[in-house]
């Protein structure tokens, strides 16, 4: 186990390596020119040449990257243009409000997910099921900034239940009460499609572990189907359903960025989305450097719980070790 | 060639049986059809201003009501519709076709070649789709063209790992061996006989992406990283009834409900292709 864990770290290092230069490289992917911006429109040939000099953007590329990288490694992501702070001090913080908002929801969509597939299994081809999978079905397809402006009409504005944005500072003001009051709507929006696939997938191998000899053989044995459900079937089903939401939990990175910008949660997402509106190249930097960062270790986590749960890549392992 | 044809045959038979996925393609038809005739049979220009400002649906001629600026909905999502398949059509094909190439080459060359490019792969993959396609349109000028490249270069890693994953699985069959005894050259292998194995899975694939890269182009468009108002586009539509959610929630809503059944749809005829082209499926 250690053994495969290892080895999936070293296979990270050129990967991260490559997720730098890509992101290096972002800064030079923009039109136009960087002091323009710094600067200003009407600023003179003169004053931009001093700060391309002092930015060290007259060096060579790969001079330019080995700099920029070594600044990284050591913790400097750089200073933002739009408001003059270190970019680190701004993406880490909201880093953390992500994580929060990202993790609850998956929390939320593997229970309804469970719950619904299951409950769609038990029952096969019965009205309920096609109602459970109907819904799963529209809402896995629906845009996360739609879906999550429906539910702000329907709580926020239609029933009045909640406010709708208005989360600033995790930190300051209302506590964890009112933390939560502005995390169910996003946090709702956010686990909508995961919950869908991971209720599809639930059902699917539930049924399909259901159909098996020793499932009969237990029913015929006079067993209660609700114990055949827990202890032959889920127990069964359960690899395939863990990869799959090891899985949502990376997608789940990519829907959390739509939902940070409708309900104004002030995660990584909505910081990048300002840092675009103004063009401003590191904050956009290091806050992809952080999300593709934390993809990587999330994948990395997925591969080694289904690394531990399969058993024929233990066996290889002891094989191997032997 | 009759051979081939009678495939055709069994697997349009098998497809038409599903009745999900031939409900999806008419559907999907009907769509492309209004897309493509919008200029003919909008009832107005999308982008005039023809009753009052977020008029409700049914009154005074406009079917599906007004937006903010008094345009016609029903006007826009016509016109929006070629916007939405272009931005989801136009990346899935461009990334499949690039990909294609990329993985038959890395899968059946192998070694060295295969290293690098699949490592490459690896590297664009570590992103997740959506913040790869976000950050390369936010940094480029934002447009519909933009928004095609985003996206195929953030879905270019997933179809080249299938493809190339197929092409190991097919070069170690018996038939292609029989053909390199035989004496067929490296070309005609991949083309005679990995190429046509490769189709069915890719166009499955590619199918059911044609919707998701829908939801996520009209995202960006949201975000106000792709097309640009005044142009009628489903994402755009969405953002502009933000402001008057409570007074008229059927700005947001209507563009929300043809993207969800136009995504829905690709992701039936994707099913429906699958039992259609595989014939252990097909055979029950």
């Amino acid at each position: 186990m250690l053994r495969f864990i290892a080895g999936r770290l070293v296979l990270t290092i050129p990967v991260l390596f490559g997720v730098s230069v890509i992101v290096f490289l972002l800064a030079h992917l923009a039109p136009g020119d960087v002091t323009t911006i710094l600067a200003g429109p009407f600023a003179t040939e003169v004053v931009k040449e001093k700060l391309r000099i002092s930015f060290g953007l007259d060096q060579a590329l790969p001079v330019q990257y080995i700099k920029w990288l070594g600044h990284i490694l050591q913790g400097d992501f750089g200073t933002s243009i739009a408001n003059r702070r270190d970019v680190a001090d701004l993406v880490f913080p909201k880093f953390v409000n992500t994580a929060i908002l990202a993790l609850s929801s998956a929390l939320l969509a593997y229970i309804i997910g469970f719950f619904a597939g299951i409950f769609a299994a038990a029952r096969p081809y019965s009205f309920s099921d096609r109602i459970v999978m109907g819904v799963t079905l529209m809402l896995g397809n629906a845009p996360p900034y739609w879906l999550g402006l429906l539910i702000v009409l329907l709580i926020s504005l239609n029933w009045r239940l909640l406010p709708a944005t208005g989360m600033t500072n995790i930190m300051g003001g209302g506590g964890a009460w009112d933390v939560f009051l502005h995390l169910i709507q996003p946090m709702l929006t956010t686990a909508a499609a995961p919950a869908c696939i991971v209720a599809r997938i639930v059902r699917a191998s539930m049924l399909e572990i259901l159909s098996q000899n020793y499932v009969r053989v237990a029913r015929a044995k006079g067993i209660r189907r609700s114990l055949i459900l827990r202890r032959h079937a889920l127990r069964n089903a359960l690899p395939p359903i863990v990869t799959i939401c090891g899985l949502q939990l990376g997608y789940l990175l990519g829907g959390v960025l739509f939902v940070e910008v409708i309900f104004a949660w002030p995660g990584i997402g909505n910081q990048l989305w300002q840092a675009i509106q103004a063009r401003d190249i590191p904050t956009i930097q290091g806050a992809t450097l952080v999300i593709a960062l934390a993809f990587v270790v999330v994948n990395l986590a997925v591969d080694a719980i289904n690394a531990y749960l399969d058993p024929k890549i233990r066996a290889s392992e002891r094989a191997g070790a032997s | 060639m009759r051979f081939h044809l009678r495939i055709l045959k069994l697997a349009w038979y098998a497809y038409a049986k599903d009745n999900a996925a031939l409900g999806a393609l008419i559907f999907l038809a009907i769509i492309v059809l209004i897309s493509l005739l919008a200029p003919l049979i909008s009832p107005y220009d999308p982008a005039a201003a023809v009753a009052d400002i977020a008029a409700q649906p049914g009154s005074e001629g406009v079917i599906l009501g007004a937006d903010v600026d008094g345009r016609d909905i029903l006007s826009r999502l016509f016109w929006g519709g070629r916007i939405a398949l272009l931005v989801g059509i136009a990346p899935t094909v461009a990334a499949t076709l690039f990909s294609l190439v990329l993985g038959l080459a890395a899968g059946y060359i192998g070694g060295w070649f295969d290293q690098i490019v699949m490592r490459i792969v690896d590297v664009v993959f570590a992103f997740p789709l959506v913040l790869l396609a976000i950050v390369i349109a936010g940094v480029l000028e934002p447009g519909v063209w933009t928004v095609i490249l985003a996206i195929s270069i953030a879905l270019m890693p997933y179809i080249a790992r299938l493809v190339r994953t197929t092409t190991m699985n097919v070069k170690q069959q018996p038939y292609v061996e029989a053909a390199r005894a035989g004496g067929a050259g490296g070309l005609a292998i991949v083309l005679r006989y990995i190429l046509p194995n490769m189709i069915p899975p890719v166009l499955i694939f590619a199918t059911t992406l044609i919707g998701l890269m829908m939801v996520v182009g009209s995202g960006l468009s949201f975000l106000g990283l792709g097309i640009q108002p005044p142009d009628a586009d489903w994402g755009i539509m969405v953002a502009e009834g933000r402001g008057v959610l409570r007074k008229a929630p059927h700005i947001t809503i209507f563009p929300g409900v043809v993207i969800v059944l136009v995504a829905l749809s690709f992701n039936f005829i994707g099913d429906g292709l699958r039992d259609a082209l595989d014939p252990r499926r097909r055979s029950r």
